[in-house]
């Protein structure tokens, strides 16, 4: 079964298929079923080569599967592979696994939709093209995968595209995108310039043998970043993300929290011998992490905006990732990488469940109290704020805190200190969300007061199962003071990415963890001073500090700034080239050259008078003149 | 004995008639027959060329040119019955839709 695990993306392809194509004429029943069921068989096949892998010695090669020779040109060739290691089983469970659940949820949150067989079969679409990002063995069918996400993401962000928002939103998404992926798109070029091949195996071999210069290797390090930045929402390119909640709750989960927006972090560490290989480009991932993690925290203090708020969210614990893979912890990079699947896409849920709850309503200025109305969602909302949270037991306890150490133990004493301030943070507007859906006075409108019910069971199910990862998921990777043994996930991923960090005394270690716990603690605290001890403290701290309140509740104006510098500046020269270029030269050479053959055709059907005998007569000098050229030339 | 080149002269007589007659006459049943004349014309001419040659090819051409005549007449005439049936005329400037 294990040797199947080519078959992994292509069941989702194939019911997306079925669903483009039949959608409309099967039963909505039939669709879900056959939605979730796709996703259900690679799971498990997902799982049969997971435990084939456990089980093969550790050193052996990765399944590997070539399908088809695809690009071939001289030496270099791309063929259609496949290929299981310990990495891509992480991300195939995380994928399949958290989808399989998402897929499920759908079912309660879209069930009033119009376009039910739309949303699966690209939510099924979606599927196939992560699972073709994570199983390629080579960096250009990765770039397939990398696009094919891309495009889901814009379809199902404008999945309401009635919305002018949600079409806006998606457009920017896209658009976004492309900046990135330009500079994707260089560093696979350089990288196949300079290695000869695009497989996996190649250049990790070749960056680690130190074949490629030092120059070269951080070059194309840097440009692969630059996609990453792009698809992960990190500064400066995070600005899509927020807007991207535009979409179905559902989707925000699978693809803007646990699966596609964490593809540039993948691609780190499946390159890791390149990143390892330049420090230059590590610390330019590791501090471009820390800043955004900090950075992107700050502006989720003030949002109002339930999905805003996790949107914000998500952007800073990527950030963590990318901690973790810039200083060379590239297990713990993945850690939380998994363990934000489960508690984010958890958080996400939750959040759709309440929405749904009270019919459409996203501002949590206009929730509260909703603690007694919500039995089920409120505690697994809990769970998942906990475990983002760091608090101490839970999952992202456990991941975050791999990450900061992992930053403390290689030097990087200022990611680490931005990562402590990122745990604060989190952990405060977190516990803001929670104190202002869930207790505190009602503030809800009166209509969405009337409608106000607990979520099915078919929604609330995928939930408790995914606060059960969130809660326990961490005791697969726990910290080296426990013992060496201890951290399975780490040594799982040994073979693909060798950890680097150096170790640390189990003294320094235990005062990180304390320290870590302090400040989730401390962030957790302080929210519930400001929000049920002193509710008035926010507003006053807010009047006292305009200026600051402003900027963080106006997004530092980011999109201010880009819409000034870059997108109105791009719409005025398209004008401009558009008036001038495109009317005047282009459509003016096509509609010269219509007008000319008009011209030429009324001059020359003169010719044709309708009179035999005028046929007759060019016809018989015709023949004249072509038997006095023969005789001429005979003579 | 009539010289061979009295069969050429005449076959020239002959095809020129046919020439003249084709574009003077306005009829198309009259251009029709300045047809015939044209390629019976050159029949002639063919047989006149076998005789001095004394080789039998022209002589087969000249069947040739017989079939496909008899062929043309038959595609012909259905032409020109069809053209009258339509204008009642056969004149062939009354004949010009072709018109540019």
């Amino acid at each position: 079964m294990a040797e199947s695990f080519w078959l992994i993306p292509l069941i989702p392809a194939l019911s997306a298929l079925g669903l483009a194509l039949f959608g409309t004429k099967i039963s909505r029943k039939w669709i879900s079923t056959q939605a979730c069921l796709a996703v259900l068989f690679s799971f498990v096949l997902s799982l049969a080569a997971f435990i084939h892998l456990l089980r093969t010695p550790s050193g052996s090669p990765p399944l590997t599967k070539v399908l088809l020779p695809w690009i071939s040109s001289g030496s270099f060739s791309a063929p259609l592979a496949f290929s299981f290691d310990a990495l891509a089983a992480v991300m195939c469970l995380v994928v399949t696994g958290v989808g399989l659940l998402i897929h499920i949820y759908s079912i309660g949150y879209m069930a009033d939709d119009r376009s039910y067989a739309r949303y699966f079969a690209q939510l099924n679409l979606f599927t196939f093209f992560m699972l073709v990002l994570v199983l390629a063995s080579n960096i250009v069918l990765m770039f397939v995968g990398w696009e094919g996400v891309g495009l889901c993401s814009y379809l199902l962000i404008g999945f309401w595209f009635e919305r002018p928002t949600a079409a806006k939103a998606g457009m920017k998404a896209f658009v976004v995108n492309r900046v990135g992926d330009a500079g994707f798109i260089l560093g696979i070029l350089f990288l196949v310039l300079a290695v000869g091949s695009p497989d996996f195996a190649r250049i990790n071999a070749s960056a680690a043998g130190g074949a490629l210069g030092p120059g070269l290797v951080t070059l194309v390090a840097i440009l692969l970043f630059v996609g990453a930045v792009g698809k992960s929402a990190q500064i400066p390119l995070y600005v899509w993300l927020p807007d991207a909640m535009e979409g179905p709750t559902p989707v925000s989960a699978l693809i803007h929290a646990a699966t596609m927006v964490t593809a540039g972090v993948y691609m780190v560490v499946r390159l890791n011998g390149l990143y390892s290989a330049s420090p230059v480009a590590g610390s330019v991932v590791a501090v471009g992490g820390a800043v955004t993690a900090v950075f992107a925290a700050t502006m989720a203090l003030v949002q109002t905006d339930i999905k805003k708020v996790l949107a914000y969210s998500t952007i800073s614990q990527i950030g963590y990732m990318f901690i973790g893979c810039g200083v060379g912890a590239y297990a713990a990079g993945m850690f939380h990488l998994a363990t934000h699947a489960f508690f984010k896409s958890l958080l996400f849920l939750a959040a759709g469940s309440v929405i749904h709850a009270l019919s459409g309503e996203q501002d949590v200025r206009r929730m509260g109290g909703l603690r007694k109305y919500l039995p089920r969602t409120f505690p697994v909302f809990l769970a998942g704020a906990l475990a983002i949270s760091g608090i101490p037991l839970l999952s992202g306890f456990f991941s975050k805190d791999a990450i900061l150490t992992s930053a403390f133990a290689n030097g990087h004493y200022a990611v680490w200190g931005l990562g402590l301030a990122g745990v604060v943070l989190t952990a405060f507007y977190m516990f803001r969300l929670v104190f202002l859906i869930f207790y505190g006075e009602e503030r809800l409108s009166p209509e969405a007061r009337h409608h106000i019910h607990e979520s099915p069971r078919v929604m609330t199910t995928p939930l408790i199962v995914l606060a059960a990862l969130s809660v326990f998921a961490g005791y697969i990777g726990l910290p080296a003071v426990v013992g060496h043994k201890a951290d399975l996930f780490g040594r799982f991923l040994e073979p693909v990415a060798r950890a680097a960090a150096e170790p640390v005394s189990a003294a320094i270690e235990w005062n990180l963890i304390l320290l870590s716990t302090v400040a989730a603690v401390g962030g957790l605290f302080i929210a519930y001073l400001f929000y049920i001890r002193q509710p008035a403290v926010p507003g006053r701290l807010a009047a006292r500090l305009p200026r600051l309140y402003k900027l963080l509740v106006g997004k530092y104006y980011v999109d201010e700034f880009y819409d000034a510098v870059i997108v109105r500046p791009a719409v005025r020269g398209s004008k401009l080239v558009y008036g001038h270029f495109d009317l005047k030269i282009i459509d003016g050479a096509l509609d010269g050259s219509a007008t000319a053959a008009d011209a030429a055709g009324r001059g020359f059907s003169r010719l044709q008078t309708g009179l035999i005998k005028d046929y007759a007569l060019a016809f018989f000098l015709g023949v004249i003149f072509f038997i006095g050229f023969v005789l001429l030339l005979k003579t | 004995m009539i010289p061979g080149q009295a069969f050429f002269i005449l076959a020239i007589i002959l095809f020129v008639l046919g020439v003249v007659a084709f574009f003077v006459k306005r009829d198309l049943l009259t251009q029709f027959m300045a047809v015939e004349v044209m390629l019976n014309a050159g029949n002639l001419a063919f047989l006149a060329l076998a005789k001095a040659s004394g080789r039998a090819e022209a002589q087969v051409i000249v069947f040739f040119v017989l079939t496909v005549a008899a062929a043309e007449a038959v595609v012909g005439m259905a032409i020109v019955l069809h053209v009258f049936r339509r204008k009642k005329t056969v004149r062939t400037e009354d004949a010009s839709e072709l018109k540019g």
